[in-house]
C-alpha cells in the first residue's frame, strides 16, 4: 500500500473538520457572549444542574431520535432519523472498532473515519467480524434514510407535505455532499473489501465481486479521496447552510433548559432560535395564508433573517396565529420572534399620549375592560353588563367612555416603546382601584395584561374563565337548550393562551357542542387578526369562508367564539349566527326575566 | 302570437314590465313569493325627488297587474327550471308547471341587514332604528318617539350602512340612500321642528336633476346639519339615549354626539331569493352577488343565457324611477328577442 497516500487523501477531512469546529465554537462563544448577564447568569447556574443531563436527553431525543417529527409524520420522521441517529451510530461504533483495534485510546481522528482503508483483513482484533458487519448494516440504515431524502425532492406528497423550501447555493453543495458521502463510503469500502478482505456482510459480496471486472488498485483510492472530499466540503459548506441547525439546536435545548428566555429585543438568543430551524417545512402547509398564496410563513421569516434580506412585506404578513410555532418540531418560539423583529424594523411613533392623563378610577372589586373590538361588537358589552347586574358584581368598567388601548395592538406591529406608555397609564389605574381581579373580554388584550403588565395580586382573567368560575360558584343560570353548536378557539386564547377546556365546560351548561376536526391546538384561525397589517380584504376573506365552509360541514346551529375579533370576521361571512360565549350566558338570564322583555317588544310593536 | 312569458317577482320592476310585455299581446305569468304585489314599495311612505306618496304607484302598478293576458301567482316559489327547445319550463313548490318562450327575472333586492355592523347597536340599543323602519313609522302616523316615548331632542341620521365598506364586504354605493336620507331628515324635521338633525354621510351623491336642490333645502329650511365622517361606534347611556362617536374628517377631530334616536341608512344587497333564482337558472353574477349583465351600456337587461333577461334592482341598486325605466326596456328587449326568434 502506498504509504503516502493516506496523509494526503485524510486532509480535505481534517480541513473540513477544523473549520467547521472552529466556526460553530465561535458561533456558540459569540452567541453565549451576546445574551444578557441575567441570562449568563442562568446558564451557569444550569450547568452544575440536573438541567445539562435534562438538556443532554433532550438533544438526543430530538437531534437524533427526531420523535417530534415522527409524531407529525413517521416517514419524515424515520427520514431525519436514520440519517442523524445512523450517522451517529456509525461515528460511535467507529470509534469502539478503533479501540478494539488499537487496543488503547489513542488514535488519530481520522482512523475511525477511513477503517477500513487503513486496516487489513489478515489482521486480528477482538470482534473483528462482528463490527465489519454491524458496520454494514449501520451504513445501510444511514443510506435508506439518503434514498428517502433523494426520493423526498421529488416526490413531496409521500411526506405529507404540499410544500417544500426552497433551496440557496450554500444549502446545495452541503446537500449534494450530504448525499454523496455514504454511497461513497459503501463503494470506499466495498473496493477495499475487494482487495484487503476486510468487509462485512455486506461490502465483502459487493467487494468480490466489484474485484472481477472494477481495476481496485485505481478506483480504491480514488474513491477514497472522494469520500473524504465530499465528507470536507459537507463540513466547510455546514455552517454557511440549513445543516448549521444541527449543532445549532443542541446549543439551543441546552439554553433553553437553562430557561434563557426571548425578550422584546433581538438578541443571540434569536439568532440561536433563527439557526436551529431545519427547514423542515412543516410550519409551511399548517399556514392558512396558504389558501391566499401568500408565502410569508415563519420559515421564510428565519431564512430572511439568516440571510439578512428580511423586508416588511414578508414579516408584516402574518396573522400571528401560532399554528406554526404549535407544530414545529424544534420548539422555535416563532410568534415572539416575528414580533421581536416587528419591534426591530419599526421606526418608532412620536406620538404623544398626553390625552391618557386624568381621567377617574373607581374603586371595586373586579375592573373590566371591554377593549376597543368589544367595543365594537357593543351585544357582548352588554351581555356582561347583565351578567355582572344579575350576579351583584361591584365593578368598574375602566374603558367605558375613555377607552384607552391595551397596548397589544401595538406590540403586534412593533411598537414597543408606544405600547409601553399605554400599558404604563392602564397599570397604574387598574392598581388604584384597589380590585382583585381583572376580567378581559376580549383574548388580544388578555394575553398582553398576563404578559406584558406587572398587576401583583391581581388575578388577570378572560371573560370565558371568569364566567366559568361563577357559574361554578352557582351565580349564573343555567338553561341547556336544544341548539347545536360548535365553539371556536381564538388564536390568542387557545394556543395564544392555553385556554381551551374552561370555556367548553362552561358551555357544555347551555348547547351541546359538536366535537370537530381542528379544535383546540389545531384550531383555524378566523383570518381577522389584527397583526397582519400587509393582507389585502379579499385574501382574508378566502381563509375567513374556507374555515366557515369547514365548520358548515357540520352542520351546526350556531358558531360560538369568545373574541369580538372572530365574531366580527365570522359575521362578516354571512353564512351562519355567530355568538359570543358571553351572549350565550346573557340569554338566559333574558330569559329569566321575559316578562320585562315582552313588555319592551310591545312599546317597540306600538311605536313601529 | 301566444308566445308565454314568466316573470319572476311581482314588484315594481315585475309588474311593470309584465304590464306593457301583456298590453303587447304575450300571455304573462307573474311568480311572486308574498301573498302580495307591489314588493317593497308598500313599505314606503313618500317618494323623493317629488314626495309623492308611495301609494300612487301602488295604486299605478295594481291597475298595470290587471292588464288582460296577465295572471298572478301570488305565494309562489320556483322549485326547478328546465330548458326545453322552444324555451323553458319552471315548476312552482305547487307543482304547477309554466312553460315559457322568455323568463323576466325581477326578485330585487335586500335592505342590508344593520345587525351585521354590529358597532352601530342595532337591535341591541333601544333607539337604533333603520331607514326602513322610520319610513314604516311614518307611514303608520304614530308620533316620532324613543322607544320610551320621549320626543327625541337629537337624531342622527348615518350614511352608507352597509355600503361602500369592505368591512361588511359590500364596496359599492347603493345609490338610493343618501337621497333617502336627506329626504327623511326633510320630513323629520316638518314632523318635529325643534328636534336637532345631524346627517353623518361621507359624501353625498346627490345626482339626479331635483337632488342637489333638496339638499340645499334641507340645509337652508329645514337647518339640517350636515357632518362629513363616518361613525365608529354607538354606544348606550343609562337614560338608553346614544353616544355617537366618529371622526369630522372636515375639521380632522374626533367627535363625540349624544343622540336620542339613530337612523342608519341601510344599503342594498341582493337578496335570497335572487341568488336561488340566479343559481337555479344557472345564470352568472357579477362580483358583488348581482345578476350579471354582458354590456353595461348596450345590453342592461339580458344576462349571460339567451331567452333569460333581467328587470330591476337584481341588477344593481336602482330606485323607483330608475326601477320603472329598466323594467320598460326590459319589455321591450323581451318583445324583440321573440319576434327575432
Ligand atoms: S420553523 Fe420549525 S417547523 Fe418551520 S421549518 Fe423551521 S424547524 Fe420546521
Ligand atoms: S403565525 Fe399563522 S399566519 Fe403566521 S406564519 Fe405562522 S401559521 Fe402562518
Ligand atoms: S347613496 Fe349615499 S348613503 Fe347610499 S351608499 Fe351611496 S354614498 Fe352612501
Amino acid at each position: 500500500m502506498n504509504k503516502l497516500l493516506p496523509e494526503i487523501f485524510i486532509w480535505p477531512f481534517i480541513i473540513g473538520l477544523a473549520y467547521f469546529s472552529i466556526i460553530v465554537l465561535y458561533r456558540f462563544v459569540r452567541w453565549t457572549l451576546g445574551l444578557s448577564k441575567i441570562d449568563k447568569i442562568r446558564i451557569w447556574k444550569g450547568l452544575r444542574s440536573r438541567k445539562t443531563l435534562d438538556s443532554a436527553i433532550e438533544a438526543f431525543r430530538e437531534g437524533l431520535l427526531h420523535r417530534k417529527i415522527f409524531r407529525t409524520n413517521p416517514v419524515l420522521g424515520y427520514m431525519h432519523m436514520s440519517l442523524a441517529f445512523g450517522w451517529f451510530l456509525l461515528i460511535v461504533f467507529g470509534h469502539f472498532e478503533a479501540v478494539a483495534y488499537k487496543g488503547s485510546l489513542s488514535f488519530p481522528v481520522y482512523l475511525p473515519i477511513f477503517f477500513r482503508f487503513f486496516v487489513d483483513g489478515i489482521e486480528t482484533y477482538p470482534f473483528m467480524h462482528f463490527f465489519a458487519s454491524l458496520m454494514d448494516l449501520l451504513l445501510l440504515f444511514v443510506l435508506s434514510g439518503v434514498s428517502l431524502a433523494y426520493y423526498k425532492r421529488f416526490n413531496k406528497k409521500l411526506f405529507g407535505m404540499k410544500k417544500a423550501t426552497r433551496l440557496k447555493s450554500g444549502d446545495r453543495i452541503a446537500l449534494t455532499a450530504l448525499w454523496l458521502i455514504f454511497p461513497l463510503r459503501l463503494l470506499a469500502e466495498s473496493f477495499s473489501a475487494g482487495q484487503l478482505k476486510n468487509g462485512g456482510i455486506i461490502t465483502q459480496p459487493l467487494g468480490n465481486l466489484f474485484s472481477l471486472f472494477v481495476p481496485l488498485e485505481l478506483t480504491t483510492p480514488v474513491t477514497w479521496l472522494a469520500y473524504s472530499f465530499a465528507l470536507g466540503f459537507f463540513f466547510v459548506s455546514l455552517p454557511n447552510s440549513r445543516y448549521m441547525h444541527i449543532p445549532a439546536e443542541v446549543f439551543f435545548i441546552f439554553l433553553r433548559n437553562y430557561s434563557v428566555r426571548l425578550k422584546k429585543r433581538v438578541n443571540t438568543y434569536s439568532l440561536v432560535q433563527v439557526f436551529s430551524c431545519s427547514r423542515c417545512g412543516i410550519c409551511l402547509d399548517t399556514c392558512q395564508l396558504n389558501l391566499a398564496n401568500i408565502h410569508t410563513q415563519s420559515v421564510y421569516v428565519l431564512k430572511n433573517i439568516r440571510n439578512k434580506n428580511l423586508t416588511d412585506e414578508v414579516l408584516f404578513n402574518c396573522l400571528l396565529c401560532g399554528k406554526c410555532q404549535q407544530v414545529c418540531p424544534v420548539g422555535i418560539e416563532l410568534i415572539d420572534l416575528r414580533i421581536t423583529q416587528r419591534i426591530e424594523s419599526t421606526l418608532q411613533y412620536n406620538s404623544s399620549y398626553s390625552y391618557l392623563a386624568g381621567g377617574e378610577v373607581k374603586q371595586a372589586d373586579v375592573v373590566y375592560f371591554a377593549g376597543c373590538m368589544t367595543h365594537l361588537t357593543p351585544s357582548i358589552k352588554k351581555s356582561m353588563l347583565q351578567i355582572f347586574a344579575y350576579s351583584g358584581v361591584d365593578y368598574w368598567f375602566m374603558d367605558e367612555h375613555k377607552a384607552p388601548c391595551c397596548g397589544r395592538p401595538l406590540m403586534q406591529a412593533g411598537q414597543y416603546d408606544a405600547a409601553a406608555v399605554l400599558i404604563e397609564n392602564n397599570q397604574q389605574k387598574i392598581l388604584a382601584s384597589g380590585a382583585k381581579k381583572l376580567v378581559v373580554s376580549c383574548p388580544i388584550c388578555y394575553k398582553v395584561f398576563i404578559e406584558d403588565y406587572n398587576l401583583p395580586d391581581i388575578k388577570v382573567q378572560h371573560h370565558s374563565e371568569y364566567l366559568f368560575e361563577l357559574m361554578q360558584m352557582g351565580s349564573l343560570p343555567k338553561r341547556l337548550t336544544s341548539e347545536k353548536s360548535i365553539y371556536h378557539d381564538p388564536c390568542e386564547l387557545g394556543r395564544g393562551s392555553g385556554i381551551y377546556d374552561k370555556p367548553r365546560k362552561l358551555l357544555s351548561n347551555y348547547t351541546s357542542l359538536i366535537p370537530i376536526m381542528n379544535e383546540k391546538e389545531k384550531s383555524l384561525c378566523c383570518g381577522g387578526s389584527l397583526s397582519n397589517i400587509k393582507i389585502q380584504m379579499s385574501e382574508r376573506d378566502i381563509i375567513t369562508n374556507n374555515a366557515l365552509d369547514e365548520y358548515l360541514q357540520y352542520s351546526p346551529d350556531s358558531l360560538i367564539t369568545s373574541c369580538p375579533l372572530c365574531k366580527k370576521t365570522f359575521a362578516r361571512g354571512n353564512k351562519i349566527m355567530v355568538k359570543d360565549i358571553s351572549e350565550v350566558v346573557a340569554a338566559s338570564i333574558v330569559q329569566k326575566n321575559k316578562s320585562n322583555a315582552c313588555a319592551d317588544k310591545k312599546v317597540l310593536e306600538q311605536a313601529l | 302570437m301566444g308566445k308565454s312569458i314568466v316573470t319572476i317577482g311581482g314588484g315594481i320592476a315585475g309588474i311593470e314590465a309584465s304590464g306593457i310585455l301583456a298590453e303587447l299581446g304575450y300571455a304573462v305569468s307573474v311568480i311572486e313569493k308574498e301573498p302580495d304585489f307591489g314588493g317593497k314599495l308598500k313599505n314606503w311612505d313618500h317618494l323623493f325627488p317629488n314626495m309623492r306618496k308611495a301609494e300612487e304607484i301602488e295604486d299605478y302598478l295594481s291597475r298595470k297587474g290587471k292588464t288582460p293576458g296577465i295572471t298572478l301567482f301570488p305565494n309562489t316559489t320556483i322549485a326547478s327550471f328546465e330548458n326545453i327547445k322552444s324555451g323553458f319550463v319552471l315548476k312552482s313548490n305547487h307543482g304547477v308547471s309554466y312553460s315559457a318562450h322568455a323568463v323576466i327575472v325581477a326578485t330585487g333586492f335586500e335592505v342590508f341587514s344593520a345587525e351585521r355592523k354590529e358597532e352601530y347597536g342595532y337591535k341591541i340599543y333601544d333607539n337604533v332604528i333603520t331607514s326602513a323602519d322610520l319610513e314604516k313609522r311614518l307611514k303608520s302616523g304614530t308620533p316620532l318617539t324613543t322607544l320610551a316615548g320621549k320626543t327625541p331632542q337629537r337624531i342622527a341620521f348615518i350614511h352608507c350602512v352597509g355600503s361602500r365598506d369592505a368591512k361588511v364586504g359590500n364596496t359599492y354605493c347603493s345609490k338610493v340612500c343618501c337621497v333617502t336620507g336627506v329626504k327623511q331628515a326633510i320630513e323629520v324635521n316638518k314632523l318635529l321642528p325643534a328636534t336637532q338633525i345631524f346627517n353623518f354621510y361621507m359624501d353625498l351623491r346627490m345626482h339626479g336633476l331635483e337632488h342637489e336642490e333638496i339638499y340645499k333645502t334641507a340645509q337652508e329650511k329645514h337647518n339640517i346639519q350636515f357632518i362629513r365622517g363616518r361613525l365608529s361606534e354607538v354606544s348606550e347611556n343609562i337614560d338608553h339615549s346614544l353616544l355617537i362617536k366618529a371622526e369630522d374628517t372636515l375639521s380632522g377631530r374626533p367627535l363625540k354626539m349624544n343622540v336620542d334616536l339613530v337612523v342608519l341608512l341601510v344599503g342594498m344587497e341582493p337578496g335570497v331569493g335572487t341568488t336561488a333564482i340566479g343559481k337555479a337558472c344557472n345564470i352568472e353574477f357579477n362580483q358583488y352577488g348581482y345578476l350579471k349583465i354582458p354590456d353595461v351600456h348596450l345590453a342592461g337587461n339580458l344576462t349571460s343565457r339567451k331567452g333569460i333577461f333581467v328587470a330591476g334592482s337584481c341588477s344593481c341598486p336602482m330606485s323607483v324611477k330608475d326601477t320603472i325605466e329598466h323594467a320598460r326596456s326590459a319589455a321591450f328587449e323581451v318583445h324583440r328577442y321573440l319576434i327575432e326568434n
